[in-house]
């Protein structure tokens, strides 16, 4: 047997095992669970079907996010207390004002271009007859992972020397264009970082296509026809009664591209390693905590994004809770 | 425009109003911008693709599109990304098997204890039980990157008190132990929420009927709630198997520097950065890895789309 296939198969043994017994541990207690009276049952049911959550909950989330609170106060080692030195780092290091910028740049554009190309889309093709194969295609990026979004985009912004032809696609267009030697476009400061909020918009604008679609078609048709009726078409009927009777899908679809936004990791960290003054905040943390070993800025920098998300999910709150009075 | 211009989703409310309102507002223009958007989406992964097709020499010359004038086309970069060769010495066959073996029990185990947990959420009825939920719920919010170290640590180290294990050190150099266990932490929020929400929907009626029969708690999950809860959970599994394929974050961080049991993602990530110049290479290698995802989309978007909608409508 080659090593490939002896190696493939201890893997999936590894697996099974693992499979075999979590599984064979659920059906025993779930047998010996029905077997109990009534009275024992419900506390027992109750045990068992929470106990696994409640325990990989604390243990995963709760604990470790109180944990990288406190070493947020530490330094590198984790050992003594430092104050407020490692925010203080966060806020003024000058290469991190860098990485808050862009932060700041990808929270507010991405999930506004997003939607926006979203609802354009949801519109447009509510509006057509065989609408299934190009929503299928416009949400397909959904499928693919940052990584490989990356790389497909890589390939459009990829860079031939000068004099020789063209590789990249966006190179390609530009010579039409008659600009000669076009630059290598992810070097180009500041613009650069334009070029990665593309790629998560290119995957975004599907999910904000489908969610924002499947509301246009919820709105009642009476609505739709009254309007119609009072001579509302087009733009008139977008803007008075379209963007109005989907308002609470359009802030939950913003506000869940926003919270995605802050944490993006992949697309950076595969493009440019935050080279080239491209870095953001999660990669950056990603960075402190696993490359340069600093516990303490690592997680300070984990803390300035669960930060960053809290006043995004209290907006979206505050909104679902003004729909619902209504 | 014909009177048939029904959208194909039939999501609509009356069909023969929705479509006389569809007919006036369905418009050629709203179409023709429509397939020019779609096309422009769908050229960068063809252009992936089309690369991944072309000899090396061609693929690292001129531009993909210049293949459909040069008709040249190979399928050895696959048969040399997928073994290793002369420019990439390791090939992805490994970290293909890896993704799979992580991917299968990170959803299926996850998948178990979010719907036992929502359904005593939903109907054992006890005090806290909302607290829990809405702690669980509010949980979402948390970024993994809260808990990467100390979950690194946990795992590594174990946990001691006054030199008394409690919970010993999880797996060793080549086993997948930490990162099923990671990928269910981080998963049960979400998967929770989703099925609770889809459960707590289910006739009161049904199961009174049930207690009136004397079946217990383990017996009504099995024979009633489990059954019923199947769109449900088979849209978190498309959810879950997706995020887990995908995910780059938790697999750097707990197999990151151990290829034996790295996934996709972490291999894909390394060739681009050293190897980036073999175009073809790459590309196949990133094909490759896209191409489940791809068929699972395709072949069950219903489900997927369904989840998507009860996680983010209803918030």
């Amino acid at each position: 047997m080659s090593p490939f296939l002896s190696e493939t198969l201890s893997k999936f043994q590894q697996m099974g095992t693992a499979l075999a017994v979590f599984f064979g541990v659920l059906l025993l207690i779930f047998y010996l669970g029905s077997k109990t009276s009534g009275r024992i049952q419900t506390p027992t049911a109750r045990l068992v079907m929470l106990g696994p959550a409640i325990v990989l909950l604390t243990a995963g989330l709760v604990v470790p996010a109180v944990l990288t609170t406190i070493s947020s106060f530490k330094d590198a080692n984790n050992r003594k207390f430092v104050g407020l030195a490692n925010f203080n780092w966060v806020f003024t290091n000058p290469d991190n004002l860098v990485t808050l910028r862009n932060t700041v740049l990808w929270v507010i554009i991405t999930p506004l271009v997003s939607t926006g190309m979203g609802l354009l889309l949801a519109v447009l093709i509510d509006r057509m007859k065989r609408e299934s194969i190009p929503k299928s295609l416009i949400f397909m990026p959904m499928a693919i992972s940052f990584v490989g979004a990356s790389i497909i985009w890589g390939l459009v912004y990829e860079y031939s020397e000068p004099g020789g032809e063209q590789v990249g696609l966006l190179s390609q267009i530009a010579s039409l264009f008659h600009i000669a030697d076009p630059p290598n476009w992810i070097l180009i400061p500041l613009w650069n970082n334009f070029l990665l909020m593309v790629i998560f918009i290119w995957i975004q604008v599907g999910f904000a296509m489908v969610v924002l679609s499947a509301a246009i078609k919820a709105i009642p048709v009476d609505v739709v026809e009254a309007a119609m009726l009072d001579g509302a078409t087009g733009s008139r009927l977008f803007r008075s009664v379209t963007v109005p009777m989907i308002r609470g899908t359009l802030v939950v679809v913003l506000t869940t591209i926003m919270i995605g936004v802050l944490k993006v990791f992949d697309i950076v960290r595969t493009m440019t390693n935050g080279n080239f003054g491209t870095q953001v905040l999660a990669n950056e943390m990603y960075a402190q905590s696993f490359v340069q070993f600093d516990a303490g800025r690592g997680s300070a920098l984990a803390v300035v994004l669960f930060l960053g998300v809290i006043p995004v999910v209290i907006y979206n709150i505050i909104q679902l809770r003004r729909d619902h009075a209504r | 425009m014909s009177a048939t211009s029904i959208s194909d989703e039939k999501v609509a409310a009356p069909e023969s109003v929705s479509s006389a309102v569809h007919r006036n507002l369905s418009s050629p223009w709203a179409s023709f911008a429509v397939i020019v958007i779609t096309i422009l989406w769908t050229i960068p992964t063809l252009g992936l693709f089309v690369t991944s097709l072309r000899p090396s020499d061609k693929a690292n010359q001129n531009g993909w599109w210049n293949a459909f004038i040069d008709h040249t086309f190979t399928a050895s970069n696959y048969s040399e990304v997928l073994t290793g060769g002369a420019v990439i010495p390791q090939g992805i066959a490994n970290f293909f098997i890896n993704s799979l073996v992580i991917t299968i029990p990170a959803v299926l185990i996850p998948l178990a204890i979010a719907t036992m947990a929502a359904y005593a959420l939903a109907w054992i009825p006890f005090r806290g039980a909302t607290f829990l939920f809405v702690t669980c719920f509010a949980l979402q919010v948390v970024p993994l990157q809260m808990a990467l170290l100390p979950l690194l640590q946990l795992f590594n180290k174990g946990w001691k008190v006054n030199g008394v294990s409690i919970i010993p050190p999880i797996g060793g150099h080549g086993t997948y132990y930490q990162l099923w266990i990671a990928h269910a932490m981080f998963a049960l929020p979400l998967a929770i929420f989703l099925i609770h929400n889809f459960m707590s929907q289910i006739p009161k009626d049904l199961m009174e009927a049930a207690v009136m029969d004397g079946a217990g708690h383990f017996r009504i999950f099995r024979t009633i709630v489990l059954p019923l809860s199947v769109p449900a959970i088979a849209s978190f599994a498309i959810f879950q198997f997706l995020w887990v394929w995908n995910d780059l974050l938790v697999a750097l961080t707990f197999a990151g520097g151990n290829d034996q049991v790295a996934p996709m993602t972490v291999y894909l990530s390394n060739i681009k950065g050293t190897y980036g110049s073999a175009l073809h290479l790459v590309t196949a290698g990133a094909f490759v890895s896209i191409l489940m995802p791809l068929v699972v989309f395709f072949a069950l978007q219903r489900f997927f789309v369904r989840g998507l909608l009860a996680g983010s409508v209803k918030g």
